[in-house]
């Protein structure tokens, strides 16, 4: 891997990104969005886990955020190869690891970007911020978007068609978000679901963001590090082996 | 031991168990060399570009590119060569600036470099003038100028052209050749150019392979191609020419008739046309011809190259019905 490497595709990424107005809007607007929804829908009356409801989601709204603009990221691939584009790059000395990085840090400077549109819209519903629970939140969604952007990428990489890759990305995406913590607390669950939130990255994510955020924690802070931990290094060992496998 | 750049051994690729997009294609490239590909759309030129290239694993046989084999150490290759795709592959969302200075990056140029080095690719294309315009904006020509500024920009040994002028006004096509031309002269790079026109072919390569259904059926000088077609074809229109006598020339190869027109095949026209007129008598009208590449794709595959392309579309509809 070279670094300099990693940067030029990380910045034909963001001059792409910046360039593509849709892309821009709905980075700003999608978060703002799911804030409504949920947020204002749901009514703050009802108290979880001793914060209000609001407050409780608010990590789960963050997360669903750059969830799904980490996963989907992997569609511009499909596009790239679609538009030949994609060659140009895997015919160059780069190695695959490099293009694979690159692209990972593309995907989590726009999920850092949006993350920082909702936290700041957090100071309104009275989110008690601290400059270090700020700076870990940012520094949770880095590794946490890593994680899955490298989901989405290695989908990207074996799709041929951008429907192909919407499909499996949608069935994928749905169970991420809603077997994990991310609106409901994860005591007293049925056993069937706490096993399937236990395996869910989504869930050890959310934990920790609320912990930082609101001091609500399921599990202990190093024991959600580490599995996010473990997680991170099993995605990208496997997306640098999908984009090493994969044609233009 | 030779001096080949590139050399491939019953190169292969079938798709899908069943495609044979390339047979056992054996070349060699000199260093320095244009070498051309002709031959009709599906013939097997990409495919074989593409394994040069690295971007496809042949199925059976084997090739070098710079000394180095395009399975075992794809990334020596890569180093190697710059590459021209059929298909244009510039971003559109960047400036045309900006594509070079992603590739000057790729390719790891020395940062005191890379704004010379880009400023003289785009001038050697003349597209200095709109090098911070999106390519979005460019015209298929400017597009294809600018793949080629990003081919040269890493002066790679090796440049692949593969269509160079497809779709170009014969306007824009004289312009890419005269590049070409000048890559070689100036830069001493050896380029591997594929064509479906023979006319490309023929200004442009020193050496030409003629592929036809994957198979290379022919490899020499344009020049040494024609000519064993079997001399220049004259055609001459008149009332009684003494056949005996014309027959008699030794440089007379052939000499068919039809009604008052005869076209006669002979050595070197140019040098011996006065001695056949002389024999001929009375003439309403000459014509002296060269064969072209398309003669000797003729000779080659019993077809000419625009019936070849007629029976590639027709795969081609064929291939992607099979696809769905
Ligand atoms: N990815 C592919 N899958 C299946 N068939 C292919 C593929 N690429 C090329 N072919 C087939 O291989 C043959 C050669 O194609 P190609 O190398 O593109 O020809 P050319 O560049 O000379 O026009 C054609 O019959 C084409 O349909
Ligand atoms: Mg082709």
């Amino acid at each position: 891997m070279n670094l300099r490497g990693v940067y030029a595709i990380w910045w034909r990424e963001m001059i792409a990104f910046l360039r593509e107005t849709p892309r821009l809007i709905s980075a700003i607007v999608n978060p703002i969005v799911w804030l409504f929804i949920f947020g204002a829908g749901l009514g703050a009356s009802v108290d979880v886990s001793g914060v209000d409801y609001q407050k409780f989601i608010f990590a789960g709204v963050l997360t669903q955020t750059f969830l799904f603009t980490s996963i989907f990221y992997g569609a511009y691939l499909v596009w790239d190869k679609r538009i030949d584009l994609l060659k140009s790059i895997l015919v160059s000395p780069l190695s695959r690891a490099t293009i694979f990085f690159g692209k990972v840090l593309g995907g989590v400077t726009i999920s850092l970007m949006e993350a920082l549109i909702v936290l700041v819209f957090g100071i309104f519903i009275g989110i008690p911020y601290t400059p270090a629970s700020f700076l870990m939140s940012l520094l949770i969604v880095f590794i946490a978007s890593a994680i899955f952007t490298s989901v989405g990428l290695t989908i990207g990489s074996m799709m041929e068609s951008p429907e192909g890759f919407q499909l499996l990305s949608s069935f994928l995406l749905f169970p991420l978000f809603f077997l994990s913590g991310a609106l409901f607390p994860l005591e007293n669950l049925p056993g069937w679901l706490e096993t399937v939130t236990a395996a869910n990255p989504v869930t050890y994510v959310v934990d920790m963001l609320r912990g930082t955020l609101l001091g609500v924690q399921h599990f202990d802070t190093s024991h959600n590090l580490l599995l996010l931990g473990v997680f991170l290094a099993i995605t990208s060992a496997v997306g640098v082996e999908a984009f090493k496998r994969m044609k233009s | 031991m030779s001096s080949s750049v590139i050399e491939t051994k019953k190169l292969t690729k079938t798709f899908n168990g069943r495609i044979h997009a390339v047979q056992d294609l054996s070349i060699s490239i000199e260093e320095g060399e244009i070498y051309g590909f002709l031959g009709p759309n599906g013939a097997g030129k990409t495919t074989t570009i593409k394994m040069l290239a690295t971007l496809l694993d042949p199925t059976s046989g084997s090739a070098r590119v710079n000394g180095f084999d395009v399975v075992k150490q794809p990334s020596k290759v890569r180093e190697s060569i710059g590459i021209v795709f059929q298909e244009p592959s510039s971003d559109e969302l960047l400036t045309g600036y900006e594509n070079l200075r992603l590739s000057a990056l790729m390719y790891d140029l020395p940062a005191s470099e890379i704004e010379s080095r880009i400023d003289g690719s785009l001038e050697l294309v003349e597209l200095n003038d709109r090098r911070n315009d999106l390519v979005k904006t460019y015209s298929g020509g400017m597009r294809r100028r600018l793949e080629i500024a990003r081919g040269l920009l890493h002066r790679p040994r090796i440049l692949f052209l593969d269509e160079p002028t497809l779709g170009l006004d014969p306007r824009g096509r004289e312009t890419m050749w005269r590049y070409v031309e000048r890559l070689t002269e100036e830069l001493r790079m050896t380029i591997l150019l594929t064509t479906h026109y023979m006319e490309e072919a023929d200004s442009l390569a020193d050496r030409i392979c003629i592929i036809d259904k994957g198979k290379s059926v022919a490899i020499d000088t344009p020049a040494r191609l024609k000519r064993k077609v079997g001399g220049d074809l004259v055609t001459i229109v008149a009332d009684s020419p003494r056949i005996a006598e014309i027959r008699r020339l030794k440089s007379v190869r052939k000499i068919e008739q039809k009604d008052g027109t005869f076209v006669i095949t002979m050595d070197n026209a140019a040098a011996h046309l006065q001695d056949l007129l002389k024999r001929v008598g009375k003439v309403d009208s000459v014509e002296v011809r060269s064969p072209t590449l398309d003669d000797v794709f003729i000779k080659h595959t019993g077809r000419g190259l625009e019936q070849a392309e007629g029976g590639w579309f027709e795969k081609m509809v064929q291939n992607t019905t099979n696809k769905e």
